[in-house]
C-alpha cells in the first residue's frame, strides 16, 4: 500500500475535503492501485531529458495593462451563496 | 426521426439558404426530438426559449441575406462551456445553480456566426470520466444496443451527452472538450465524428477548466464535413486565453479534395497492445487497406514510449485538475454548507460537492504535487511527456499522419467499469498520447463489432495540420460508406 490511511488523511486535510474515517481504507486502496500503477515511469531513464512546459512552440503576447471593463462587482457577486453589500461574506475569520 | 432531422449540418445548411426550410422549423423538429429522449438522458437544461428566439432571428437575418457560416443551424453545448444566463454546472453537485454572466469564447463564436443553442448536454463531473456515468445528472445513455443484449451502454465518456445527441439525431452536432480523449472515444462508441483539434487551436475561455495543458475544445458531428464546419467557428485566437495560438484559421471544407495519393500515413506499432481484439485489430487492418487504395502509402513507425502516456496521463491530468478545482470553495459560486469554522466550510463544502472520481483526482493531485513528491511524479511525467512529443515528431518526418484505433473496445453497459477505475482508465489508450502531445486528432465510425456496435478509427495530424487530417479523413469516411443508425428505442413508450 502506497498510500496508507494517515497519507489519505494528510492529503485530504490538504486538498480541503472532509473525509470520514470509513472512507479512509477504501481510498487508501483506490489511491495506492493507481500510484503503484504510475511506478511504471520509474523504468524509463530522464535524467538527460527536459520536463515538458509547453505543449505546442509558442510565443505568448503580451497586451497592454489596461482596465477595459466598468465596474462588474453585481455580476461578480450575483452567483455567490452568500452575498451582503456587493461583497462576499464568509464565517468570522480574526477574533 | 423526421427528415428535418436527418439532415447533416452541410445539408441543413444548404436547404436554409436556398430557403427550402426555415430555421424555426429545423429548430422544432429538434427540440421535439429532444424532449422525446429523456430515456437518453443527454440534455441537462434544454433551452427552448432561447432556440427559438435565436432560430427567428437567423430566419430573419437569412431573409435579409445577412446570414453567417452557420446561419439557423441548431447545435447542442456540452454543460462544460459558460453560457451566458444559462444555469452551466460541469455536471457536478458542486457548480449548484452557477449561471454565467458571460458567454465561453468557443460557444460565443458559434453564436455570432449564427448557430441556434438547443440546450446543454450531459458529461462526465468535470469531464472526469470515459462513460458519462460520473455525472450529477446520472448516466447518460447511448442510443446504440448490441444485437444480443437489451442493456443500457454508456456512450462514452465525458462528452457523453455531446455524441449521444448527435448519434441519436436530437442536435446537428455538438461542441465537446477533450483532455485524454473525451471527444474521440465517445465519437467511437456512438458511430459519430469526434474532432479534437491541436492545443491552442480554441480559446479555452469560459470552458470549465479540467487539465489546462491538455484541454481542447472540438466538435462531435455526424460526419468529417460538418466537423470541418463546425471547428472554423469554433477555432481562432482568443486574447483572454494566451494559449490560443493567434494564426490563420484556414477554410477547412477547401481540404477536402479527396486526393490522398502519395500521403503517407504511419502505422505505429506500439498501438498494437497486448489483448487487442480481432475485430479491433480487422478494423484497423481494413483502414489501411483502404487509404492505401486511396493511393496513400503505408509506412510502419514506432512510438516507442507510448505505453508510458496512460500512466504519465494520470500524473498530469490530476495534477492540473487539484490546482484548478481549488476554485471550488463555497464562496464566489455554487455550493455552499454551512459552518462556523471556514476550513470547516470548505472541507465539508468540498466532500459535498465533489462526486467520487473527481475526488479521487483531486486526491491523487494533491499527493503527486505535496512537498517531496513534486520531482518525483510530476517532473518525471513532464519528462515522459517530452519523450512522447519526440517520438511524434520522429514520427512525422516520415510519414504526414498516422492511423489507429481509437478505443480497445465497443462501447460496454453501464455499471460494468464504474467501480474500477484502472480499467476506465485503459479505454484512452489510444487516445491520451495525442492530448501529451498537443496534435490534432479525429474518430470517425469505420464499422460495426461483432454484435452490432459502432467502431472507429483514429487519424492524428501535425500540429496545427488540420487540413491534411481532414482531407484523409474524408477519403477514409468515404471509403468506411458507415451508414448503419440505431433503432429509436427511447422514443417508444
Amino acid at each position: 500500500m502506497s498510500v496508507d490511511e494517515n497519507t489519505v488523511r494528510r492529503i485530504a486535510k490538504l486538498a480541503r475535503i472532509a473525509v470520514t474515517e470509513e472512507e479512509l481504507a477504501p481510498l487508501s486502496k483506490d489511491l495506492s492501485t493507481i500510484l503503484d500503477w504510475v511506478e511504471q515511469l520509474g523504468e524509463v531513464d530522464t535524467d538527460h531529458v527536459p520536463p515538458m512546459t509547453s505543449v505546442v512552440e509558442m510565443e505568448i503576447k503580451m497586451r497592454e495593462d489596461i482596465v477595459r471593463h466598468d465596474n462588474l462587482q453585481k455580476q461578480v457577486t450575483q452567483n455567490a451563496p452568500q452575498s451582503e453589500d456587493g461583497f462576499f461574506t464568509v464565517p468570522k475569520v480574526i477574533e | 426521426m423526421t427528415e428535418l432531422t436527418k439532415l447533416t449540418l452541410a445539408e441543413a445548411r444548404t436547404k436554409l439558404a436556398a430557403k427550402e426550410i426555415t430555421s424555426v422549423e429545423l429548430t422544432e423538429a429538434h427540440l421535439a426530438a429532444a424532449k422525446a429522449s429523456d430515456k437518453l438522458n443527454a440534455y441537462v437544461t434544454l433551452t427552448p426559449e432561447v432556440a427559438l428566439e435565436m432560430a427567428a432571428a437567423s430566419d430573419a437575418r437569412i431573409a435579409k441575406g445577412e446570414a453567417g457560416p452557420l446561419e439557423g443551424l441548431p447545435l447542442g453545448v456540452k454543460d462544460l462551456f459558460c453560457t451566458n444566463g444559462v444555469r452551466t454546472t460541469a455536471c457536478s453537485n458542486i457548480l449548484d445553480d452557477f449561471t454565467p454572466t458571460y458567454e465561453s469564447t468557443v460557444t460565443a463564436n458559434l453564436w455570432a456566426d449564427g448557430a441556434v443553442m438547443l440546450g446543454k448536454l450531459n458529461n462526465d463531473e468535470f469531464a472526469m470520466g470515459s462513460s458519462n456515468e460520473t455525472s450529477r445528472f446520472g448516466p447518460c445513455v447511448n442510443p446504440w444496443k448490441a444485437s444480443d443484449s437489451d442493456a443500457n451502454l454508456v456512450p462514452g465518456g465525458s462528452s457523453g451527452g455531446s455524441s449521444a445527441a448527435v448519434a441519436a439525431h436530437l442536435a446537428l452536432g455538438a461542441t465537446a472538450t477533450d483532455t485524454g480523449g473525451s471527444i474521440r472515444q465517445p465519437a467511437s462508441f456512438t458511430g459519430t465524428v469526434g474532432m479534437k483539434p491541436t492545443y491552442g487551436r480554441c480559446s479555452r475561455w469560459g470552458t470549465v477548466a479540467f487539465a489546462s495543458s491538455l484541454d481542447q475544445a472540438g466538435p462531435i458531428t455526424r460526419s468529417v464535413r460538418d466537423a470541418a464546419i463546425m471547428l472554423k467557428s469554433m477555432a481562432g485566437h482568443d486574447e483572454k486565453d494566451t494559449t490560443s495560438v493567434d494564426i490563420d484559421v484556414p477554410d477547412y471544407e477547401a481540404a477536402f479534395t479527396g486526393d490522398i495519393r502519395g500521403l503517407k500515413i504511419g502505422i505505429p506499432k506500439e498501438y498494437r497492445v497486448e489483448g487487442m481484439s480481432d475485430e479491433i485489430e480487422k478494423l484497423w487492418t481494413q483502414g489501411i487497406a483502404w487509404l492505401k487504395s486511396a493511393g496513400a502509402e503505408i509506412v510502419d513507425v514506432s512510438l516507442p514510449h507510448t505505453k508510458y502516456a496512460l500512466p504519465a496521463y494520470y500524473i498530469v491530468a490530476p495534477a492540473e485538475a487539484s490546482s484548478n478545482l481549488a476554485r471550488y470553495d463555497g464562496v464566489r459560486y455554487g455550493l455552499r454548507v454551512h459552518s462556523d469554522d471556514i476550513t470547516d466550510m470548505y472541507e465539508k463544502t468540498r466532500a459535498e460537492g465533489f462526486g467520487d472520481e473527481v475526488r479521487r483526482r483531486v486526491l491523487i493531485g494533491t499527493y503527486v504535487l505535496s512537498a517531496g513528491y513534486y520531482d518525483a511524479y510530476y517532473i518525471k511525467a513532464q519528462k515522459i511527456r517530452t519523450l512522447i512529443a519526440q517520438d511524434f515528431k520522429q514520427a512525422y518526418e516520415k510519414v504526414d499522419l498516422l492511423l489507429t484505433p481509437t478505443a480497445p473496445s465497443p462501447a460496454f453497459a453501464i455499471g460494468e467499469k464504474v467501480n474500477d477505475p484502472l480499467s476506465m482508465y485503459l479505454n484512452d489508450v489510444f487516445t491520451v498520447p495525442v492530448n501529451l502531445a498537443g496534435l490534432p486528432g479525429i474518430s470517425l465510425p469505420a464499422g460495426l463489432s461483432s454484435n452490432g456496435l459502432p467502431l472507429g478509427l483514429q487519424l492524428i495530424g501535425r500540429t496545427f495540420d488540420e487540413e491534411t487530417l481532414l482531407r484523409a479523413a474524408g477519403v477514409l469516411e468515404e471509403a468506411a460508406g458507415f451508414s448503419a443508425e440505431p433503432s429509436t428505442w427511447w422514443t417508444e413508450a
